[in-house]
């Protein structure tokens, strides 16, 4: 396997089968992890017709990175961090990195990853090239506003700096880009400072969807971090009925005394693991309504100043490991779209049909997102997001899904492609009215479309 | 790239005029399939089932296919995988022949078997080969409730189904965890043009019915699909009668 002295030890390609954290729709590809950059790019000279693509954690709910009869490359084991500015909170790590570990290492010393999507469990090569956004972005923008360069490896086999200014088209076809440019192998982050590592959060239950988008247009003003989740399968007066969480990062003076001392601590580290064992239907209107009724119950009616930690109020589901096991072997898919603001209707409409069609999803998350960044397939735009989890099995969950595509089509909404797994390939311009520049990009960087996955071959994306 | 709720987006019909096959492509189209690649001898029919497809909005390509020369068969799935990746191929052609001319004429029973059986080894190796280099993809072979049980009534064409069952079974077992999936389909009496003139059997289907079976079994992943689905349970009855009832049984 050695590719001349400088590839060193090279580990061997294994054919895989791989899915994305939904479970559906697997290929089996060569899988290589390599632990440097010469290794990786050994494997880019290896590829076939095929091509190659990277992968991260697999968190992508569908098939952004997974390549059919291609080369993946697992990049978790290129997870050194290689500088860190202690003074600006400014990191350098390779792009295996993940968002976890960056936390763990750099909480202690204040400073916090500037956004994190719902769990931590991703590497900074995926945040990247999904442009991972989080419960901040009305006020700080998506992941790619944070980087400040990248080493990008290109089709031919150079290692190119790549940053906003000096070149954007790269950058920005980059960021968003699904892994289709180039492989990232390294980042410049900046982080976020912060003083302590609780996070104060105001809770607020609302009686329905009306409420709820009333009071996070105003909450969004006053705090760095909201959310909303959402009881969809409410139905009637309470339809779309939520609990809202609003955060900020504790002030050091906030702590009681006795905390202050250890204002900065932070543990990684998980509850549970599900075994995989669950049958199929678990997850169905009666359970998941029940959940939702207890969850929404269980949430203060107004609560103020509450000191929560960084996994219960960020990243809750990383507290049980494989939590996707629990919708069985067939799987489950994420349906998360946008619609501008003063679309309002479409989202009441949308959640409308979803509480008529039963469809049961527990993880169903609102968000207002403020303006977008330059990426040409960057998710985020002005407007509300919506996020849904669906059993592959729900009954009649094709029709559904078609239909909430059309109410997304028709009032300038998009899907995002981290988590699509379903999408029609017809809607996707529409979507994303940047394609085009995007695959002028990318014609030129690779031509030949060494970097490929089977999301991009479904959607015709490059 | 079949989706996350199993729907695939391209299919290669090898027999491209087979009416199961064609009722399957018509709901495939409705959903989410564009690419059809029709394979099978040039005809009119060929001409018109691609026609039929265009006016639903895929994109159709006509090959030339005979299932009678196995040693062209790699050679013609490989162009069409080259021109994109195939989510399913439906492996749908056959004959019946004629039971009763075809026992006083060897060679055309011998035709029989070369196309059913012969055939459909060559070109169920080549259809695994080139799912297997691109990583994914299932292959559906259209077998038949006869090649559960050789009856004396059609057991020229009964064999060569059965040895076809048979070898797609041991296929689908073969390439079982490599991401690639055979499904035997196995329709019972079918009004189609390969069945008109004769009188219904028991338990009589239409292509329509077989082609729904055909696509939730693609769905769920399934081994063997028998249309319609209570057969199974009749032929796995009608197995175990012994010889001497069986032979003279009016079936």
């Amino acid at each position: 396997m050695s590719d001349g002295p400088a590839a060193g030890f090279f580990p061997a390609g294994r054919r895989t089968a791989l899915t994305g954290w939904g479970r559906t729709a697997p290929s089996v590809a060569e899988v290589v992890t390599p632990m440097t950059r010469e290794q990786v790019g050994a494997a880019l000279r290896r590829r076939t017709e095929r091509g190659v693509i990277a992968r991260g954690l697999g968190r992508s709910y569908g098939d952004p990175a997974q390549n059919g009869g291609g080369i993946v490359l697992d990049m978790t084991a290129m997870n050194r961090v290689l500088d860190a500015d202690l003074e600006n909170g400014v990191v350098t790590v390779e792009a295996g990195v993940s968002l976890d570990r960056l936390i763990e290492l750099f909480v202690p010393f204040g400073f916090f990853v500037p956004v994190s999507p719902g769990t931590r469990q991703v590497t900074v090569g995926g945040a990247i090239g999904a442009d991972v956004h989080g419960k901040n972005h009305h006020a700080k923008g998506s992941f790619c506003d944070h980087v400040l360069a990248m080493d990008l490896l290109l089709a031919d086999g150079t290692v190119r700096t790549v940053t906003p200014d000096g070149d954007p088209d790269l950058f920005w076809a980059t960021a968003g880009g699904m892994g289709l440019t180039g492989i990232v192998l390294s980042a410049v982050v900046q982080m976020t400072p912060i003083e302590t590592s609780l996070v104060s959060v105001d809770t607020d239950r609302t009686r329905d969807l009306d409420e709820a988008m009333a009071l996070m247009a105003e909450t969004d003003e006053k705090y760095t971090y909201t959310v909303a989740w959402l009881d969809c399968l409410a139905k009637g007066r309470n339809l779309g009925r939520s609990v809202i969480t609003c955060g900020e990062f504790a002030r050091l003076d906030e702590l009681p005394a006795k905390k202050r001392g250890r204002a900065l601590r932070f543990k990684s580290g998980t509850l549970a693991t599900i075994p995989d064992l669950v049958p199929g239907r678990l997850p169905n209107k009666f359970t998941m309504g029940l959940f939702n009724e207890l969850w929404y119950r269980k949430a203060p009616q107004h609560k103020v100043g509450q000191l929560q930690g960084i996994t219960a109020f960020f990243h809750p589901l990383d507290l049980v490991q494989e939590w996707n096991r629990v919708y069985g072997k067939t799987g489950f898919l994420q349906y998360q779209f946008i619609v501008p603001f003063g679309r309002e209707d479409a989202l009441r409409q949308a959640v409308e049909k979803i509480s008529a069609a039963g469809a049961p999803s527990s993880l169903t998350v609102l968000k207002r997102f403020g303006p977008g960044n330059p990426g040409y397939l960057s998710f985020p735009k002005p407007g509300w997001t919506l996020t849904l989890d669906f059993p592959t099995n729900t009954p009649g969950l094709v029709r559904l899904l078609h239909q909430l595509d059309e109410l997304v089509l028709s009032n300038d909404g998009r899907m995002y492609l981290a988590k699509d797994s379903r999408m029609d390939p017809a809607d996707l311009a529409r979507m994303y009215p940047r394609l085009e520049e995007f695959r002028n990009v990318r014609a030129k960087v690779d031509p030949d479309g060494v970097f490929v996955s089977d999301q991009a071959r479904r959607l015709g994306l490059a | 790239m079949k989706d996350a709720l199993g729907a695939p987006q391209s299919l290669l019909i090898l027999g491209g005029t087979s009416e199961i096959a064609l009722h399957t492509a018509r709901k495939l189209v409705a959903e989410r399939v564009r690419r059809v690649v029709l394979a099978g001898r040039p005809s009119g029919a060929l001409d018109a089932a691609a026609e039929d497809l265009r006016g639903r909005g895929a994109q159709v390509e006509v090959v030339a296919f005979d299932a009678a020369e196995p040693e062209t068969h790699e050679k013609i799935v490989d162009e069409v995988f080259a021109g994109g990746d195939i989510d399913v191929v439906l492996l749908a052609f056959g004959v019946l022949g004629d039971q009763e001319s075809d026992e006083q004429d060897p060679v055309a029973a011998a035709q029989v078997a070369q196309v059913n059986y012969v055939g459909g080894v060559s070109a169920g190796l080549s259809s695994v080969k080139a799912l297997r280099r691109q990583g994914h993809g299932s292959l559906a072979v259209i077998s038949s409730v006869a090649a559960e049980r050789a009856r004396k009534a059609n057991f020229i064409y009964g064999s060569s189904k059965a040895g076809l069952d048979a070898f797609a079974q041991g296929l689908a077992d073969k390439v079982h965890g490599t991401g690639i999936h055979v499904m035997v389909v196995r329709p019972g009496f079918v009004k189609t043009k390969m069945t008109e003139g004769m009188p219904d059997g028991p338990m009589a289907t239409t292509p329509d019915v077989v082609a729904d079976g055909i696509i939730k079994g693609l769905r769920r992943n399934a081994t063997t699909v028998w249309v319609p689905g209570p057969l199974r349970f009749v032929f796995s009855a009608l197995r175990h009668v012994p010889r001497p009832i069986f032979r003279k049984l009016p079936i």
